[in-house]
């Protein structure tokens, strides 16, 4: 086990530093730099080759990568020219609105899906798997962008259940009840399209795995000792199906990601992904930068988690 | 599966992979319906863009803003006054253009990366694979409008190459472990002795055993393509305005006005971008059935 997760990580380092390189290649071929947004157009530029030389911005490429890994590590992610205030701040405001966004999602992803695929699966050919089916169908062919965008027109616009944008109501006070009310209110309908699009890979897995578990012979043994049918779906098989979803668990963090990009963008929820094509948009950067950096660590580290509990769930894969 | 040689013709006739397919094809009428709907809506989107004419359709024009569907209009117009129902069907195309272009060129790619790594096998596909791992932990949507906004000259090809850079690794994997199997078969083996190059193999003898898993995942992947797309020039980082696809008319959708008020906009859009998906999924997956003989249903 825990050679298999050191393993696992080892392997990780050298992703990070694949990931580090190639956002730097990024932000070197990015129009300008940092400093053409900095200081003030009347300075002469011979003045501001000046400031260039002195911020290290002629060295050769190999000492600029060094000196900006270095301050990633300290925590500096430079400046942005658009709020004129740091990146990593700025990150901090949004941050908890995209982490609460996501948490939200990921709730009404197993609240949906769980119920859904074991239904499906245990009564699989019903009609009621056909309509469950029917809807994964669906689902999986439907863009989240346009799905979103009909859930907005329709709970948001025509009948005016949900509000349409921001993260919570104007004038309200942090830390009373009625602005946690507020902030969970904006919440439900971006998080509730995002799940509903999301949950449909899951609950096919499900049911498929609880078909396949079915006709096990484990399940006939736990038949003929007289277990009841509820005992046997609740004990046998869903403990056996379950685990699987539970490693899919790391890769719903990257799925994740790509999503928050259009449902910030559509529902107006001001997060990490309606900052980064609000930067990108505006030529910020250091903040573009910034965040996509953020979010490929993410993705690295969900799918670091991911392999962990599958190799916990699943010995077979700690042995290879 | 499919591939015949005169030989076994001879012997005893097996039904051939076209015959197979169509007989798929005809008992999942839903399957055929979708077909049918797809070729008739290439042939009219690609026949009608003979005719119209991209600039004429981009225009802006003043007069005519934001009218709602009639007789002048079948869809009515945009914010620029420009004709809807024009613009569906050169966007139609332009979203069909790039979908296929960029399916072929990850296949391509995919196809010859997954070859090479599961042929291989051993040390050069545990290198091939960490690099692809890599690719694929990259949050692909960021990565791309990144590439999108910053690469200097930027044009429809170099949008559909970007796209293509971050979405090979799919079929990739999926060849690779196919290759894997298939080179432990014995008439690899029995090629490997009779001195063929390795090169020989995989291209004349490896890869026409496969070509059925290829062309069931490259239709699943136009649908997905199509998808990126529309989302990518949702968000304004596809194609340009004047060059207008699927994805361009829902973006004017972003506009709570338009979202509200104007759905002759966006509504047929996004249910073109829905049926489009949906019809070439039903197509796949009859093309997946008819590949893999259990799941036959004809």
């Amino acid at each position: 086990m825990w050679k298999f997760t050191v393993r696992r990580i080892l392997i990780m380092i050298p992703q990070i530093i694949l990931l580090s390189v190639l956002v730097f290649i990024m932000a070197k071929m990015m129009p300008g730099d940092a400093l053409s947004g900095m200081v003030d157009p009347n300075v002469d530029p011979e003045r501001l080759d000046e400031i260039r030389e002195n911020l290290g911005w002629n060295d050769p490429w190999h000492i600029q990568y060094a000196d900006w890994v270095g301050g990633v590590f300290q925590g500096d992610l430079g400046q942005s020219f658009r709020f004129k205030m740091p990146v990593t701040e700025i990150i901090g405001q949004r941050i908890v609105n995209t982490f609460w966004l996501s948490v939200a999602t990921l709730v009404f992803t197993y609240l949906i899906s769980i119920p859904l695929g074991i239904t499906s699966g245990r009564y699989n050919d019903s009609l009621l798997d056909q309509a469950i089916t029917s809807y994964t169908y669906i689902g999986f062919a439907t863009p989240l962008f346009i799905f979103a965008l009909v859930m907005l027109w329709v709970f948001g616009f025509m009948l005016g259940w949900f509000p349409t944008s921001g993260s919570v109501a104007p004038g309200l006070e942090p830390g009373t009840f009625e602005y946690v009310m507020s902030k969970i209110y904006h919440l439900i309908l971006p998080a509730f399209s995002m799940a509903l699009i999301t949950t449909v890979n899951t609950v096919q897995y499900l049911r498929s795995e609880i078909i396949d578990t079915k006709q096990k012979d484990f399940i006939l043994t736990a038949r003929a000792k007289g277990a009841s049918e509820s005992r046997v779906y609740n004990r046998h098989i869903l403990r056996n199906s379950l685990l699987p979803i539970a490693a899919f668990f790391g890769f719903e963090i990257t799925g994740l990601i790509g999503g928050t990009v259009f449902v910030e963008n559509i529902f107006g929820y001001p997060g990490m992904g309606q900052l980064f094509l609000e930067s990108i948009t505006l030529r910020d950067y250091s903040v573009v930068t910034s965040v996509v950096l953020l979010f490929g660590i993410a993705s690295i580290l969900g799918a670091l988690l991911s392999d962990i509990i599958l190799s916990l769930v699943d010995p077979r894969i700690r042995i290879k | 599966m499919e591939t015949k040689s005169n030989e076994t013709q001879q012997i005893a006739k097996s039904p051939s992979g076209f015959s197979i397919i169509w007989r798929e094809l005809v008992r999942d009428k839903l399957a055929l319906i979708s077909l049918i709907f797809l070729i008739l809506i290439t042939v009219f989107v690609y026949g009608v863009s003979l005719i119209l004419d991209q600039d004429e359709i981009v225009r802006v024009d003043l007069f005519s803003i934001h009218e709602p569907p009639g007789e002048e209009f079948i869809l009515g117009t945009d914010y620029g006054g420009r004709d809807i129902f024009g613009q569906l069907i050169i966007g139609t195309r332009n979203s069909l253009s790039i979908g296929i272009l960029v399916t072929i060129m990850t296949g391509v790619i995919g196809v010859i990366y997954g070859l090479v790594a599961g042929y291989f096998g051993g040390q050069i596909d545990n290198i091939m694979m960490r690099i692809l791992d890599f690719f694929l932990i990259l949050p692909f949507l960021m990565v791309v409008i990144v590439f999108v906004a910053i690469v200097p000259t930027y044009s429809v090809l170099s949008f559909s190459l970007i796209m293509t850079a971050f979405l090979w690794m799919g079929i990739a994997r999926l060849i690779r472990s196919k290759a894997l199997q298939e080179k432990e078969l014995d008439y690899v083996q029995a090629s490997k002795t009779l001195g063929s190059s390795n090169v020989k193999i995989m291209f004349t003898q490896v890869l026409p055993n496969i070509t059925s898993l290829i062309i069931v995942t490259m239709t699943l992947n136009l649908a997905a393509n199509i998808g990126l797309e529309s989302g990518l020039s949702f968000l304004g980082f596809g194609f340009p305005e004047s060059t207008p696809s699927l994805g361009t008319l829902l973006s004017y959708a972003t506009n709570p006005q338009t979202l509200e008020y104007r759905w002759w906009i966006w509504v047929p859009a996004s249910i073109l971008i829905l049926l489009l998906m949906l019809a070439i999924r039903n197509v796949g997956e009859a093309l997946k059935r008819a590949t893999d003989a259990r799941q036959r249903r004809g």
